[in-house]
């Protein structure tokens, strides 16, 4: 019997974040100018498993995806477990930096998306000096509530079983399958409150519209990429981003919400032109 | 428009499983006010097991879920498109109404969203399946 063993390394460090030593678990591929991944809101960073495992892109890049404090492999930092969760654009901002710091990484790219896409706005605002380049998918600068976020995390109700629903619906009809179920199933496995708690940055904390004209792309390009179907981040929304930004953005079909993770073929074909775009840049 | 629930989601099927602890009554409109039309889907154990097409005389429900007639045919195309492709994306877009005791609906909301979607037109079965 035959094994097929991926590329991907999967490590942990120990690094201080915001005053606080955080046992971090991360992912890496590939050799070359960094790249790091930002996964979405109440999910890991599975979610780019095929950026990860992807031939070309990783004879280019190092690819560096890390899971979130409170995500994935990424436990609270001791004596936090319990804490209210709402994460905030500082702290946010202060993880990315963290990790970027801890591997000593050199001018990365950072892709993020969904709250990754809205962190990278702020990236772009606060530190543009910092990164080669940022990829925002799904991104927007805020978004208005639509649904009592409450029902995320309440006693009566199992949390797994509603925040896979509701990522179920957050993706396109024509994504395959069996990747649709991996996507939900991230979500299926949240720690309590934790998707809940990431909104707090996606629909308050972390809106970002009265900064948008102080973003200036000449010191950090920004590519801009939406999947059709994600009513959350719509389009729409991205495009009025990318027309305050003076930037282009690119819509990719049948493609909802999460596209590294629901379609990762269908959205290599899309990101493998970014990458060369950046390096050639 | 809903008559289908009691096949799709009945006695045996796999909604009936998924739902298993469920029971509820969920009304369902399609259209506004007294031009509109209801339908009262009664689910006991994850089953339906009874589809009321209105005028319905006092009726009793759990939550109800309102569209238009036009945003129900989107939802329920084979392939919808975007923005109608989920009962949280007509939510999103101000097409659609949650009313209610919403707990029924949130604590299954895979189920309904997957009863629900069960009315679509199933894909041809290719020949050579079926041989």
């Amino acid at each position: 019997m035959t094994m097929r063993v991926e590329p991907i390394i999967g490590r942990y460090g120990h690094m201080e974040i915001e005053g606080r030593t955080h046992r971090v678990y991360w992912e890496e591929a590939g050799e070359g100018v960094p790249l790091v991944c930002l996964h979405t809101a109440g999910a890991d960073g599975r979610q780019y498993r095929a950026v990860l495992n992807d031939p070309e892109v990783t004879a280019h890049h190092r690819v560096i995806v890390f899971d979130m404090p409170r995500h994935g492999k990424s436990s609270p930092a001791p004596g936090t477990v319990d804490d209210a969760y709402a994460l905030t654009s500082d702290a946010y901002a202060a993880q990315i930096l963290a990790v970027c710091d801890a591997l000593e990484l050199d001018r990365p790219v950072v892709m993020g998306c969904s709250i990754g896409g809205r962190i990278v706005l702020h990236l772009a605002h606060r530190h543009p000096e910092r990164f080669r380049a940022l990829i925002g998918l799904q991104s927007s600068d805020h978004v208005a509530p639509y649904y009592d976020t409450a029902w995320l995390h309440r006693p009566d109700v199992h949390g797994g079983e509603v925040c896979g629903a509701v990522a179920y619906g957050l993706m396109a009809p024509q994504s395959p399958e069996a990747e649709r179920d991996e996507t939900r199933w991230h979500y299926m496995q949240g720690g309590p409150g934790v998707f809940r708690g990431d909104l707090w940055f996606y629909k308050v904390d972390g809106d970002i519209s009265g900064q948008v004209a102080e973003i200036d792309v000449a010191k950090c390009p920004i590519h801009l990429l939406t999947g059709s179907y994600d009513y959350s981040c719509t389009p729409d929304d991205t495009r009025d981003l990318a027309r305050r930004l003076g930037v282009e953005m690119t819509e990719m079909e049948g493609m909802g919400h999460f596209p590294m993770s629901e379609n990762p073929e269908r959205f290599l074909d899309y990101l493998r032109p970014v990458l060369r775009t950046i390096r050639e840049g | 428009m809903f008559a289908g629930l009691a096949e799709t989601g009945g006695p045996g099927t796999p909604l009936a499983l998924r739902g298993r602890a469920l029971d509820a009554r969920m009304m369902l409109r399609a259209g506004a006010g007294g031009s509109g039309s209801e339908t009262l889907v009664t689910i006991r154990a994850g089953a339906v097991i009874l589809v009321e097409d209105g005028p319905l005389v006092m009726p009793s429900w759990d939550f109800a879920i309102s569209a238009a007639e036009e945003d129900w045919a989107l939802f329920l195309r084979a392939v919808p498109p975007p923005g109608s492709h989920d009962l949280m994306a007509l939510l999103k877009r101000g097409a659609m109404r949650f009313e209610g005791n919403l707990h029924p609906l949130m604590s299954n909301l895979l189920y309904f969203k997957l009863l629900l979607a069960s009315l679509r037109p199933q894909p041809e079965t290719a020949p050579e399946a079926t041989a």
